[in-house]
């Protein structure tokens, strides 16, 4: 074909391009658009039942809204905390009923709207950093007790930092399509072979408590990937592990174990609750231990199934450890067996062992790494289980010594390949944005 | 085994076995007396010192861990004739009662003002956080460090 | 108004009857608060402080030709300053610079036997004897300078650098004057005291003399003793008093690299190796064993409360009778506090050396005398073969594991003769092993009259006894674990006016029908000894508490309250100089949030007075307590270093906040579960008050009053009014933390 034609026929196809891509752009943003809803009175606190609110606090608590939504530091539940995502960095919104700067002007419709809908007072698409996809889930009567709960708040005058995110993410009607995606209505559905303990905890675990939104694996567009739910995700530099069959634990997670994991921050069978996980069980210790106890029935039944350990049969393969990582055994005995090794201070406690460790047997090495690097804090109370962290002390590659030699010390799982490399891009990933 | 650590500023050449908590080294080998033992769990800072300029607990640094790194302890601030301008605020302050945790935080607090100079009182109360003091002590510690950034107390 | 009460005043008082003993034999006990031993024998009753015990000035000072001072005290350096503060008072009165003068403290060897360093006693008993020894030390020169010259002594006078000079100008030093004299002589009570007026070193606040070494890593502590020969040993035991390990692995670790012996004798059990890491590792291969619990199981049902269920001993410490009063309405209620830890930063550490068939023991105990006769009886040796000399270390906060480390050091350098051992408890053995501060019950029932007074005033407190610290072989831990074991040590209160469990029992207000009654605990369901300020602590809070709670119901002022049944001139001064300082009268009122607590406390009715105020605010969607500032006023009488006081009450008030709001030892059947640092927590630098200003009281030329406990009672106290301001909010069993407010609180925001 002569180059005239070829030049012509791409200008019409550029031409045509460009008008659908307007028709497309112009109902998407009409499919996209969503209306105000009109600010109200702030309500007062007697227009909301004393019960209704009480029922509200224990839900805040299983959802955790105070984790996200208040900075170190900062007023509970007024906004600011950083959340990094592989898109950027968003900052948690004030939710308390202040005027100006929280949610005081919304009505009761509004807040239901942006939890079910993900879509804001004023319109906008709301990033998925909250998890209305979960949210969806809630029933009209919780978020009624929910709304009456934070609109009951101390309002505090705070305007969080903007989002930064990469563009043209910012473009909020982009959610819409994300949503036409992943955000799935509805109530979550009763199973009638299951005890109402089970259904209860699905309930709870599939809504307010937004399990799945970090121990699910998610897409490139950040969506999670419901054919793989609770085969495991990412949270803030940690690992959330699998919740499913294939989570890596020496012990079964029975429902006794996760019911005292939940509610105490440690299983004697497994080990604590660190990073992230930390703030959910500080919740979780708060909240009535029927709720406790049907979450920890839900999962048990999904984590079921996984090869058990006979109890009693713990790996500890000294010897061999020693000899395949000579520099990890050296550190270890200098940084850990204060704590970890033989007649140690924790075992007359009857703390876990390391041969217990999910975190060690697990393929993906992230959590070790970071509770070696960060530590951790006592989850419940302030009071429990203290780990240093050894970000100053330890190198990279001393990390990646030291964790060698744990899990073969500990376990019968192959060792884990580029452990350094790991080490170095955690030990980036952990630190605040 | 001989491993080679550089201890404020001097390399020593140590036989030591080289899993030696860092602490005990620091002590006995070398007749340092800043460091303390506390603990021995990471987790009163007792212990602290410098490693490439970092805060870090002495008592679960293996001493292989340092080789070839940095090491500062109280000593290689400054010397009772000659204090450094921390060790001096802490003297102005009279900030220590039993003192035994006072070399820990005087480490931590340097470290502090070497990355940040001028900091605030809030920023102050944060990094000093992981060191422990039973005597109650902090107010003092707490006007030292800020009088040694050249702030009012 | 005198605030020494003798025994005759006490009486002529009338309708005042106390119970307590003034014998002779109680007198000498009052040395250190009235626990450890008996203590030396009271030799001249007329003297001042422990002159009465020691009254021969060489016991005391020291002149040397070159006219270099020494000073020896009874008494220890514990980190509260002491050691400057007597410094002081030494310089003062024998009017010489600080810098010449060489302090010696408690020395079984050297110094006088002045008892315990504990019970706020120092100045009232070491600073007392050491400026009347000085105070005759400068008279006999200053007669001697006289007698030399020809002149009368009224008209010398003492130039503050160690000289006397005539009116004429004529000078002649110590070192000259000493030489012929001898101090080989007892005290006479009325030795001249210098004007306060002319006060060159007392009163000012003299940097401390210990602190620059321990800025700088020099030796400061009993830990950085280094001796040619030294050995490390580390002592295998169970997680808890009370715990025996089953099968300790003995044989492995005797064979453990640089394990020189280990040590075996019933179920104690010591490693001794060449290096401190050797003998750690040692140790903890030995150590991995199951345990068994060897006493009874710990009262997990009922924690402290279990103590009322226990048999006990009544003992009346108040009981007046000031006729019928009409009563508009009448208060109850229950006030309790935990077992606490002492949670010394550094755990206990001893040295000791037998050599010559002499033990020389390098301890941070706080009776070094009781040690050296108790220690001497534990490993059959006459006591004077027992030399036990106070060095410090972390703070002790009274008794800790210092007494029984000291004694366990002994015990493996007898069988390590001619080496040095160095004996270092681990962080989970001092938290698991020493004795811990008693965890008490009060209960009080108050009316108040339709005159908004206190028409009665009923009040009893459950407690074991707070004076466990080792006088005798039996007192110590190892004692029941050795083969041929000592009897345990009774447990004994310690009487009035000193009190243990009672003491600040009885109210210094000026209260009607009062009937006061200590319910004594022998048994003791967990460890305990002395933990700084006693009783004090839980008695004050009960007291202030209900101070409150009574105002509250009168709808009058907390201070005003106060001052309405204070008649104590001093005690009404250092309430309306905190109340001042803070802008009491103009406070911020409570908005649910923010809020403000008062309260005051006369250590023992005979030590410091201390009165405090401070303004919180609670976040209630957490429990979370903010602590904006805090203003105390102490009345020490003559200040002998005020910042040294200063630093004493702030530390504890910052102490006593952390024993109101976070601790707690937390123990299952079979042992104690806080052992670190994690389990136990205590106050971090987050959680510090924005502020603390303390005022300390001009009071020139008064009798020194202890100080160091002063401030325990009433900051805990106050935090629970402030609390109750702030929230509404009574909370009455510490600790007062986060988790209890808020479900007192519930949701309302």
């Amino acid at each position: 074909m002569n180059r005239f034609l070829l030049f012509a026929m791409r200008r019409r196809t550029i031409a045509t391009a460009l008008a659908l891509l307007v028709l497309v752009g112009t109902i998407a943003l009409v499919a996209t658009w969503r209306p105000s809803i009109a600010p109200i009175a702030i309500p007062k606190v007697s227009a909301f039942t004393q019960a209704s609110v009480e029922r509200g606090a224990v839900l805040a608590k299983l959802g955790d809204c105070a984790v996200c939504h208040t900075s170190e530091g900062g007023a509970p539940l007024a906004g600011g905390r950083p959340l990094a995502t592989p898109f950027g960095t968003l900052f948690a919104t004030n939710i308390t009923p202040d005027r100006q700067t929280g949610i005081g002007v919304w009505s009761r419709a509004a807040f239901i709207r942006a939890m079910r809908d993900g879509v804001r007072r004023d319109g906008a698409h709301l990033y998925p950093a909250l998890p209305y996809e979960h949210f969806t889930h809630v029933t009209d009567e919780d978020l009624g007790d929910l709304y009456a709960f934070l609109m009951t708040r101390r309002p505090v005058r705070a305007t969080p930092p903007p989002n930064r995110l990469i563009f043209p993410l910012g473009f909020r009607p982009l959610l819409a399509g994300w949503k036409l995606l992943f955000l799935q209505k509805g109530q979550v559905k009763s199973d009638p072979t299951k005890t109402a303990e089970w259904n209860r905890g699905a309930y709870l675990a599939e809504g307010l408590g937004h399990y799945a939104a970090c121990h699910s694996p998610r897409n490139l567009a950040g969506g999670e990937e419901r054919a793989r739910a609770y085969a495991g995700g990412v949270a803030e530099g940690w690992r959330a592990p699998a919740l499913d069959a294939s989570n890596p634990a020496a012990r079964r997670w029975t429902q006794e174990a996760l019911y005292t994991f939940l509610r105490t921050g440690i299983s004697p069978d497994h080990s604590a609750a660190a990073g992230p996980m930390a703030p959910v069980v500080e919740s979780l210790s708060t909240v009535p231990e029927e709720d406790v106890q049907a979450i920890a029935t839900y999962f048990a039944s999904k984590l079921g199934g996984g090869s058990p350990v006979a109890p009693g049969r713990v790996v500890e393969r000294t010897a061999l450890a020693a000899a395949a990582e000579p520099a990890g055994a050296v550190l270890f005995a200098g940084a850990c067996a204060g704590c970890h090794g033989v007649g140690a201070p924790m075992t007359a406690q009857q703390r876990p062992s390391l041969a217990l460790s999910s975190d060690l047997r697990d393929a993906d090495p992230t959590n070790a790494i970071q509770s070696v690097l960060q530590g951790i804090e006592p989850p419940v109370a302030g009071r429990g289980p203290k780990m240093p962290p050894f970000a100053a002390s330890l190198t990279d590659t001393q990390v990646a010594a030291t964790l060698a030699y744990a899990r073969a010390r500990y376990t019968d799982r192959a060792a884990w390949p580029k452990l350094a490399k790991t080490v170095r891009k955690a030990r980036r990933e952990g630190t605040q944005p | 085994m001989t491993i080679t650590v550089s201890v404020n500023g001097q390399v020593q050449r140590l036989e030591a076995d080289p899993a030696t908590p860092l602490l005990y080294v620091l002590r006995e080998d070398l007749g340092l007396n800043g460091a303390k033992y506390g603990c021995g769990l990471g987790q009163c800072g007792a212990c602290t010192v410098q490693i490439d300029g970092k805060a870090a607990f002495s008592c679960v640094t293996p001493l292989a861990a340092v080789e070839g790194r940095e090491v500062r302890t109280v000593e290689g601030l400054g010397t009772i004739d000659r204090m450094n301008p921390l060790q001096q605020a802490f003297v102005e302050e009279q900030a220590a009662q039993c003192g035994y945790c006072i070399a820990g935080m005087i480490m931590r607090a340097q470290a502090l003002l070497d990355i940040n100079p001028t900091p605030s009182d809030a920023e102050i109360r944060s990094h000093m956080q992981p060191n422990l003091c039973r005597c109650g002590t902090h107010m003092r510690i707490l006007r030292a460090i800020r009088r040694a950034s050249g702030q009012a107390a | 108004m005198s605030t020494v009460v003798s025994r005759r005043e006490l009486l002529a008082a009338g309708g005042l009857v106390v119970a307590f003993s003034l014998a002779r034999r109680a007198m000498a006990q009052l040395a250190g608060g009235g626990e450890g031993g008996g203590g030396p024998k009271l030799r001249r009753p007329d003297l001042a402080g422990s002159l009465k015990t020691t009254p021969e000035l060489d016991s005391w000072i020291h002149l040397a030709p070159d006219g270099r001072v020494t000073v020896f005290s009874g008494k220890a350096e514990l980190g509260q300053g002491i050691r400057t503060a007597l410094l002081q008072v030494a310089a003062e009165e024998l009017d010489v610079s600080p810098a010449s003068i060489t302090f010696v403290t408690a020395d079984t060897a050297r110094t006088p036997d002045e008892g315990l360093t504990a019970g706020s006693h120092s100045m009232q008993d070491s600073g007392t004897a050491i400026a009347n020894a000085a105070a005759n030390v400068r008279m006999l020169l200053t007669r001697a300078a006289a007698r030399q010259w020809r002149l009368a002594p009224e008209g010398l006078r003492t130039t503050g650098d160690g000289h006397v000079v005539a009116p004429d100008g004529r000078r002649l030093d110590y070192g000259a004057l000493a030489k012929g004299l001898s101090l080989q002589v007892e005290a006479v009570a009325d030795a001249p005291r210098r004007d306060p007026a002319s006060y060159r070193t007392l009163g000012r606040d003299l940097p401390r003399v210990d602190i620059p070494a321990k800025l700088t890593g020099g030796k400061a502590y009993v830990q950085d003793l280094r001796m040619a020969g030294m050995l490390h040993a580390r002592i295998v035991r169970g997680p808890s008093h009370g715990t025996r390990l089953i099968a300790p692995q003995l044989a492995a670790a005797a064979k453990a690299p640089g394990v020189v012996k280990l040590l075996q004798n019933g179920s104690f059990v010591a490693v001794i190796a060449r290096t401190e890491w050797q003998a750690i590792q040692a140790m903890r291969m030995a150590q991995a064993s199951d345990y068994v619990r060897t006493a009874p199981p710990l009262p997990v049902e009922d924690g402290v409360r279990h103590l009322q269920s226990l048999p006990s001993r009544e003992i009346v410490v108040l009981d007046t009778h000031d006729g019928d009063r009409p009563k508009a309405s009448t208060l109850r209620a229950q006030y309790s506090r935990p077992w606490y830890s002492h949670a010394s930063i550094g755990p206990s550490c001893a040295v000791a050396l037998l050599k010559d068939g002499g033990l020389t023991i390098w301890s941070h105990s706080q009776g070094v005398f009781d040690m050296h006769r108790a220690t001497a009886e534990l490993v059959g040796l006459p006591p004077e073969k027992v030399r036990v000399i106070h060095t410090p270390s972390a703070g002790c906060y009274g008794q800790n594991g210092a007494d029984d480390v000291t004694a366990e050091a002994a015990m493996i350098a007898m069988a390590v003769p001619g080496r040095p051992i160095r004996l270092q408890w681990m962080r989970e053995q001092e938290f698991g092993w020493e004795p811990l501060g008693c965890g008490m019950v009060t209960q009080v029932e108050a009316s108040l009259g339709p005159d908004k007074r206190i028409a009665s005033w009923t009040y009893e407190v459950w407690s074991n006894s707070h004076n466990n610290r080792p006088v005798r072989a039996g007192g110590y831990a190892v004692a029941q674990e050795i083969e041929q074991p000592f009897t345990k040590q009774e447990p004994k209160p310690i009487p009035m006016p000193e009190g243990d469990g009672d003491r600040n029992a009885n109210p210094l207000y000026d209260l009607p029908n009062m009937d006061v009654r200590y319910h004594f605990v022998p048994q003791m369901p967990l460890r305990v000894s002395a933990l700084r300020s006693l009783g004090a602590h839980l008695n004050i809070f009960s007291l202030e508490s209900m101070m409150d709670e009574l105002a509250l119901t009168a709808s009058i002022d907390p201070l005003a309250f106060r001052l309405e049944h204070m008649r104590d001139e001093r005690a009404r001064a250092v309430m309306k100089a905190a109340a001042q300082a803070f802008g009491w009268e103009g406070r911020r009122r409570s908005d649910g949030r923010r809020g403000c607590g008062f309260a005051f406390a006369r250590y023992k009715n005979e030590g410091a007075y201390c009165a405090l105020a401070m303004e919180i605010e609670v976040e209630r969607e957490t429990g979370g307590i903010t602590i904006h500032r805090v203003n105390a006023a102490i009345d020490a009488g003559q200040a002998a270093n005020p910042d040294g006081i200063r630093n004493q009450v702030e530390g504890g008030i910052i102490q006593s906040l952390s024993w109101a709001i976070h601790e707690e030892m937390t123990f299952d059947e079979s042992k104690r579960t806080g052992f670190d640092w994690g389990s136990y927590p205590i106050l971090r630098f987050d959680q510090v008050p924005g502020s603390i200003e303390v005022e300390v009281m001009h009071r020139p030329g008064l009798p020194f009053l202890g100080a160091g406990e002063t401030a325990q009672g009433p900051t805990s106290a106050a935090l629970a009014n402030a609390i109750a301001d702030a929230t509404g909010v009574r909370l009455r069993d510490m600790p007062l933390t986060p988790a209890k407010l808020k479900a007192a609180i519930g949701v309302g925001a």
